[in-house]
C-alpha cells in the first residue's frame, strides 16, 4: 500500500521523504545567530547612548568642580552667574528656568487640560478626527518657529497690553506663554489618552444615578484618570524644563536673578545655547560650566521623567 | 419621593429636592454644565487660534511692501530706458563707464564681465553702481490696509525712495545663498544642509532603529534582567531634552572623533579649514540619528507589538525560522505604522535646533556642503540666527526661511500620509 | 415633570408604548409594549441579542448615551411619557435606577461611593444624615455587616459580589422608585447570586425592580412576572408572550415560548 502511494507520489513529481532522510535533531542556524547578533546590538545601542551621556557630562563637570575657582558649594549657595569674572552661583538660570516653565504650564495645563475633556466626554467622533490632527500640527510645529513667534507676537502684544516700559523686548513671560503653546497639545493628547483610558462602565454608572455630563467628567472620570493625568502633567514640565529654542530667542540673554516675568533672564537651556554658539575654546572653564548645566538639566528632567511613568504604571494596574 | 414609597417608621434623613424644586436643581446643574462646555470648547478654539496666529504671523511676515533707494538714479546712466530691457553689451558697457578700475578688475576676476548673462549683470549694476538700498519693509496686514499712511512716511524719511511689493519667499530666495545682506540673502545653502543632514540621520537611524524594535519585540524575553535595561533606558532616552544631545554630539562626534568625522581619517579635507574640524555633517547626523532613535523605536515596538500573533504562529506552523517570519510576516504587516513612526521622527529631525548649536552648525556659510565631511548649516540654524538680529529685514527673511522650512515639513508629512495609505491598501486585510 | 400623578389606585409603575428602538438605520426592538406592575419584580428572558438590554435602557434613557441610538413610542412614567420634549433624562435616571451587568464601583471610598449619587442631586443634609443615609442603603443592600467596619476602603476593594451589592446601595441612595437591573448576577458565583436575589425579594417591598436575566431558574424563582423577547425575521426584537410568571413557565401560551423554556431553542 505505502509502496503504491509511494510511487504514485513520485511518477507526478513529489518526492516523500524516506525515514532516513528527516532529521528531527536540532541544528545551528548560523544565519539566525547570525541576525540575532546584529538584532541585539542594534537594542544596546541604546545603552551606549545613555552612558555617553552620563559620562560626558560626569567627565566635563568633574572638571568643572575640579576647577580651583569654583566649588559644588558655590554652584548650589551663591546668586549670581558672570562666567567672565568667574561667578559660578547656579540660582539665577534655575530661577529663570523655574519660571518660564511655570509659565508655560499655566497655559499648557488649563487649557490642554480642557480640551482633552472636551474631546474625551463630549466631542463627537467627527469633531475629534478633524481637531486631533490640527493639534498635531501644533505640536508638530519646530520650537525655532515658536520663538520666532513669542518674539515677534507675543512679545509686542504683552508690550501693548501691559505698556513698553513694563514689559521688557526680552521677557519670561512671552518665552513663558509660546512654550505653554507648544507644549498645550502634548499634555492634551496624553491627558485625553488617560481620560479615554477611564471605563464606560463607570460613567454609566454615574449617569444611571442621575448625574449630568459635567458631574460625571469632574466627579467621576477626572479623580479616575488623576495619576495619568498627573503623569502627562509631569511629561509636560519636563518638556518645558528641556526646552531650548524658545527662551534662547525670547527670554533673553544674561543671567538675571528676577521674579518679574516681564524681565530678561536666561535659563539654564538658553545660557547653554548661547555659550556654545559663540567661540569658546575647548576645556576653558566656560566650556565645561555648561557641561555642568547639562548635569543639573539632565538630573532634573530625568527624576521628572522616571515619576511620570511611575505615575502611569499605578494607572495602568488599577485598570488592567 | 412620594409619600406612599416611604416607610412611616423611617425619619427622612437630609432631604433631596422634590416637587418644583427638582426642576431648579436640574435647570441649575444644567446650566452649569453648559457654561463649562462652553469653557472646555474654548480651550480647544484657542489652541487653533494660535495655530492660525503662528501662521498668519509668519505669513504677514514674509510679503509686504519694501522701500529702496539707489545712490545714483538708473535714469541717469541708462538715458531713460529700463535696466532690464538693454543688452547684454549695453550692460557691460555701463559697468565699464562707471566703475572704477580696481572694481572692474575684481569682477573680471570672478567672473569675466563678457561671460556674463544679463540677468547676472544687472544685479552687479544694482549693487556696484546704483548701490540700491533696502531702506524700509513693511508687513502684509499693514502693506494692505495702511498704504497711504506708508507712502507718505516712506517719501518724507527717504525722498528717492521706491516702494515696491515684494514676496520674501520666492524661488531667488531658495536658490541663492547666505549673504550678509538681508535684501540678497538666501536658503539654498541652508536647504542642501538640511537635506543632507537629514538623508544621512535617516540613514543612520531608521535601520538601527527598526532592528532595536525587532529585537525588542520579537526576540528579547522581557524578564531577563539586561532587557529590561534596554527598555526602560529607551524609555527614559525618549524623554532628554535635545540640547543634551547636543553636548554628547559636541563632545564625543566633534571632538573625540575628530579624526573620523571631520574626515581626515579618510583623508578628506573638511571644508577648507587648515586644521581638522569635527564640526561636519557628519557630526550632526550621528547626534541627531542618536535623538530620533528612541522615538523610531518606541513607535515601531508598538507598530510590531499590534501585529497578531495568529500571523506568526501561521508562519511557524509552516516550518518558517524566527527571522522568515519576522522578515515576511510581521515587517510587512507593520511597515505601514513604522514607516508613521519614521516619519515623524525624521521631520522632528529636521526642525530640531538646539543640538545643532551644540554640534557647531555654521551661522555664516556660503558654499554648497559638498559630502558628509563638509561644514554646513541647516534650516533652522538659519531661522535662530536671523531671527537673532536687530534689524527689521533680518526677521522679514527669518520669517521667508520658517515658511520654506514648513514646507519642507508639510511635504514630508503629506508624503508619510500618501505612502502609509499605499501600503494599507497593498497589505493583505486581517 | 411637574406634576405627578399621584394615583396609587394605578398598579403600573413603568410602562413601555409601542417602542421601536434602533441603532443608526438598524431596528433592534420592534412595537414593544408592556406594563410593569409596581411593587413586583419583571424579568426580561429571551436569546442573546433579542434587545432586552436595549429595552430597558430605554426605560431609563440611557439609551440618550449611544449617539446612534433612536426611539420611537412612549414610555409612560406617573402618567408622563419619559421621551417627552421637555423632560430631562438627568431626573428620569434619579427616578430610576440602574444595576449594571460587570459591578462598577466608582474608584473611591465605599462611603463616598454611596454618597456620590445623593450629593450630585442636591441632597441637604448634615454629616449625621449622610452618615445615616450610608448606613441605611447599605442596609438596604445587604451589605452593612460586611463593611461597617472598613467604610473609607475603597469599593474596589470588595470581593465581586460584594461590589455589586454595593452598586445596588448606590443606586438606593438616591430613593428611586425603579431600579432596572441588566444580568446582575452573570459574573457572581451561586452563593453571592443567591444573596443578591433574597435581597431582591426584600426590596421588592418598596421598589419596582426590573431585571434582565439568562438564568432560567433565576427568572422562575426569582420573579412575579416574565417578559420573553425573541428577534423577528428582521432581527429586531419582539415582546413574545408576557405574563405572570408561573404562567409562563408552566403553561406557556406560545409556543416559541414553551421550546425557550424547555431548552429547545436558541
Ligand atoms: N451601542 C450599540 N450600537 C449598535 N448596536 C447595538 C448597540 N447595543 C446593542 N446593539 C444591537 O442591538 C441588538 C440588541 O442588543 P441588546 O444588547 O439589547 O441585546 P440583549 O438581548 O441584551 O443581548 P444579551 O443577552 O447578549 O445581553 C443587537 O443586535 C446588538 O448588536
Ligand atoms: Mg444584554
Amino acid at each position: 500500500m505505502a509502496d503504491q502511494a509511494r510511487a504514485r507520489a513520485e511518477s507526478i513529481g513529489v518526492s516523500i521523504p524516506t525515514e532516513a532522510t528527516v532529521d528531527l535533531s536540532k541544528r545551528p542556524h548560523i544565519g539566525e545567530t547570525i541576525i540575532q547578533a546584529i538584532l541585539f546590538i542594534c537594542g544596546v545601542l541604546s545603552i551606549f547612548t545613555t552612558v555617553g551621556i552620563v559620562w560626558v557630562l560626569f567627565q566635563q563637570a568633574w572638571l568643572f568642580f575640579g576647577d580651583p575657582e569654583v566649588s559644588v558649594l558655590e554652584f548650589f549657595t551663591t546668586f549670581r552667574w558672570v562666567p567672565e569674572i568667574g561667578l559660578f552661583g547656579v540660582w539665577p538660570l534655575v530661577t529663570a528656568t523655574f519660571m518660564t516653565s511655570l509659565i508655560g504650564m499655566l497655559v499648557a495645563i488649563p487649557f490642554g487640560l480642557a480640551a482633552a475633556i472636551y474631546l474625551s466626554e463630549y466631542a463627537s467622533d467627527r469633531v475629534r478626527s478633524v481637531v486631533k490632527p490640527l493639534l498635531e500640527i501644533l505640536a508638530g510645529v519646530p520650537t525655532v518657529v515658536y520663538g520666532y513667534f513669542a518674539l515677534g507676537f507675543i512679545t509686542p502684544l504683552l508690550r501693548n497690553i501691559f505698556g513698553i516700559n513694563t514689559v521688557n523686548i526680552y521677557n519670561m513671560a512671552s518665552a513663558g506663554i509660546a512654550m505653554g503653546i507648544l507644549i498645550l497639545p502634548l499634555i492634551a493628547s496624553l491627558s485625553e489618552d488617560a481620560l479615554s483610558a477611564v471605563p464606560q462602565s463607570l460613567r454609566n454608572a454615574s449617569f444611571g444615578l442621575g448625574a449630568t455630563r459635567l458631574e460625571t467628567a469632574i466627579r467621576v472620570v477626572l479623580p479616575a484618570a488623576a495619576s495619568g493625568l498627573v503623569a502627562a502633567f509631569i511629561i509636560g514640565i519636563s518638556r518645558a524644563v528641556g526646552e531650548t529654542m524658545i527662551v534662547a530667542l525670547a527670554a533673553g540673554a544674561g543671567p538675571n536673578l528676577t521674579a518679574n516675568p516681564f524681565d530678561s533672564a536666561e535659563t539654564i537651556t538658553g545660557h547653554i545655547a548661547r555659550i556654545s554658539g559663540g567661540d569658546i575654546s575647548y576645556g576653558s572653564i566656560q566650556y565645561t560650566s555648561i557641561f555642568a548645566l547639562g548635569l543639573l538639566l539632565f538630573v532634573i528632567t530625568l527624576g521628572l521623567n522616571i515619576l511620570s511613568r511611575r505615575l502611569v504604571a499605578r494607572f495602568r494596574e488599577v485598570y488592567e | 419621593m412620594s409619600a406612599e414609597s416611604i416607610n412611616p417608621e423611617e425619619r427622612s434623613v437630609g432631604v433631596l429636592p422634590e416637587g418644583p424644586a427638582v426642576k431648579q436643581n436640574i435647570a441649575r446643574r444644567q446650566l452649569i454644565g453648559q457654561i463649562w462646555r462652553g469653557i472646555f470648547f474654548f480651550a480647544i478654539v484657542f489652541g487653533l487660534v494660535a495655530l492660525l496666529t503662528l501662521i498668519l504671523d509668519v505669513v504677514n511676515d514674509s510679503f509686504g511692501l519694501i522701500a529702496t533707494q539707489s545712490e545714483v538714479d538708473e535714469q541717469e546712466i541708462t538715458g531713460g530706458r529700463e535696466l532690464e530691457d538693454l543688452s547684454q553689451a549695453e550692460l557691460v558697457a555701463i559697468l565699464n563707464e562707471n566703475l572704477s578700475r580696481r572694481v572692474l578688475t575684481r569682477l573680471n576676476r570672478e567672473q569675466p564681465l563678457e561671460e556674463r548673462d544679463a540677468a547676472n549683470l544687472v544685479e552687479v549694476i544694482e549693487t556696484e553702481v546704483l548701490k540700491t538700498e533696502l531702506v524700509a519693509v513693511f508687513p502684509l496686514w499693514e502693506s494692505l490696509t495702511q498704504r497711504a499712511a506708508i507712502e507718505e512716511r516712506v517719501t518724507e524719511r527717504f525722498p528717492r525712495a521706491e516702494l515696491s511689493w515684494k514676496a520674501w519667499v520666492n524661488w531667488d530666495f531658495i536658490t541663492t545663498p547666505m549673504s550678509s545682506v538681508a535684501f540678497n540673502a538666501g536658503v539654498r545653502t541652508a536647504i542642501l544642509g538640511t537635506l543632507w543632514v537629514t538623508m544621512l540621520t535617516a540613514l543612520i537611524a531608521i535601520p538601527v532603529g527598526i532592528f532595536a524594535a525587532i529585537y525588542l519585540e520579537e526576540y528579547a524575553d522581557h524578564r531577563v534582567w539586561y532587557n529590561k535595561i534596554i527598555q526602560t533606558n529607551i524609555n527614559n532616552l525618549a524623554g532628554v531634552p535635545s540640547i543634551i544631545y547636543g553636548m554628547l554630539g559636541l563632545a564625543i562626534f566633534v571632538r573625540v572623533l575628530e579624526p573620523f568625522t571631520s574626515g581626515a581619517f579618510f583623508g578628506v579635507s573638511s571644508g577648507g579649514g587648515a586644521t581638522l574640524n569635527g564640526r561636519t555633517i557628519l557630526s550632526a547626523a550621528f547626534t541627531m540619528a542618536l535623538l530620533i532613535l528612541p522615538v523610531i523605536i518606541i513607535t515601531g515596538q508598538e507598530a510590531i507589538r499590534a501585529v497578531p500573533n495568529s500571523l506568526r504562529q501561521g508562519s511557524y506552523g509552516l516550518g518558517a525560522t524566527k527571522w522568515q517570519t519576522v522578515w515576511n510576516i510581521v515587517l510587512p504587516q507593520a511597515f505601514p505604522s513604522i514607516l508613521t513612526g519614521i516619519i515623524l521622527a525624521v521631520s522632528r529631525a529636521v526642525g530640531e535646533t538646539a543640538p545643532l548649536i551644540l554640534v557647531g552648525a555654521s551661522t555664516f556659510i556660503v558654499t554648497d556642503p559638498n559630502g558628509p565631511f563638509s561644514k554646513f548649516t541647516v534650516l533652522p540654524i538659519q531661522i535662530y540666527t536671523w531671527t537673532q538680529q536687530p534689524e527689521q529685514e533680518f526677521k522679514i527673511i527669518a520669517a521667508a526661511a520658517i515658511v520654506v522650512l514648513l514646507i519642507v515639513m508639510l511635504f514630508l508629512n503629506a508624503t508619510a500620509v500618501l505612502l502609509r495609505n499605499y501600503f494599507r491598501s497593498k497589505r493583505v486585510s486581517v | 415633570m411637574t406634576t405627578y400623578d399621584i394615583d396609587s389606585s394605578n398598579a403600573n409603575a413603568i410602562e413601555a408604548r409601542d417602542m421601536s428602538i434602533y441603532y443608526g438605520a438598524f431596528r433592534a426592538v420592534n412595537k414593544v409594549s408592556l406594563a410593569i406592575e409596581k411593587n413586583k419584580i419583571t424579568a426580561f428572558i429571551g436569546p442573546s441579542g433579542c434587545g432586552k438590554s436595549t429595552v430597558l435602557r430605554s426605560f431609563n434613557r440611557m439609551n440618550d448615551l449611544v449617539p446612534t441610538a433612536r426611539t420611537e413610542g412612549e414610555i409612560v412614567f406617573r402618567g408622563k411619557n419619559l421621551y417627552a420634549p421637555d423632560v430631562d433624562p438627568v431626573e428620569v435616571r434619579r427616578r430610576i435606577g440602574m444595576v449594571f451587568q460587570k459591578a462598577n464601583p466608582f474608584p473611591k471610598s465605599i462611603y463616598e461611593n454611596i454618597a456620590y449619587g445623593p450629593r450630585i442631586n442636591g441632597w441637604r443634609g448634615t454629616k449625621a444624615e449622610m452618615d445615616e443615609l450610608v448606613e441605611r442603603s447599605l442596609r438596604g443592600a445587604a451589605l452593612w455587616d460586611d463593611v461597617k467596619d472598613k467604610l473609607q476602603q475603597s469599593g474596589l476593594s470588595l470581593s465581586g459580589g460584594q461590589q455589586q451589592r454595593l452598586c445596588i446601595a448606590r443606586a438606593l441612595a438616591t430613593q428611586p422608585e425603579v431600579i432596572l437591573m441588566d444580568e446582575p448576577c452573570s459574573a457572581l458565583d451561586p452563593i453571592s447570586t443567591l444573596k443578591i436575589e433574597e435581597l431582591m425579594f426584600e426590596l421588592r417591598q418598596r421598589y419596582t425592580i426590573i431585571i434582565v436575566t439568562h438564568n432560567m431558574q433565576q427568572a422562575s424563582r426569582a420573579s412575579d412576572y416574565t417578559a420573553f423577547f425573541l428577534m423577528n425575521s428582521e432581527r429586531a426584537g419582539e415582546l413574545v408572550e408576557y405574563g405572570t410568571t408561573e404562567q409562563i413557565f408552566h403553561n406557556p401560551k406560545d409556543e416559541r415560548t414553551e421550546q425557550y423554556i424547555s431548552g429547545r431553542f436558541g
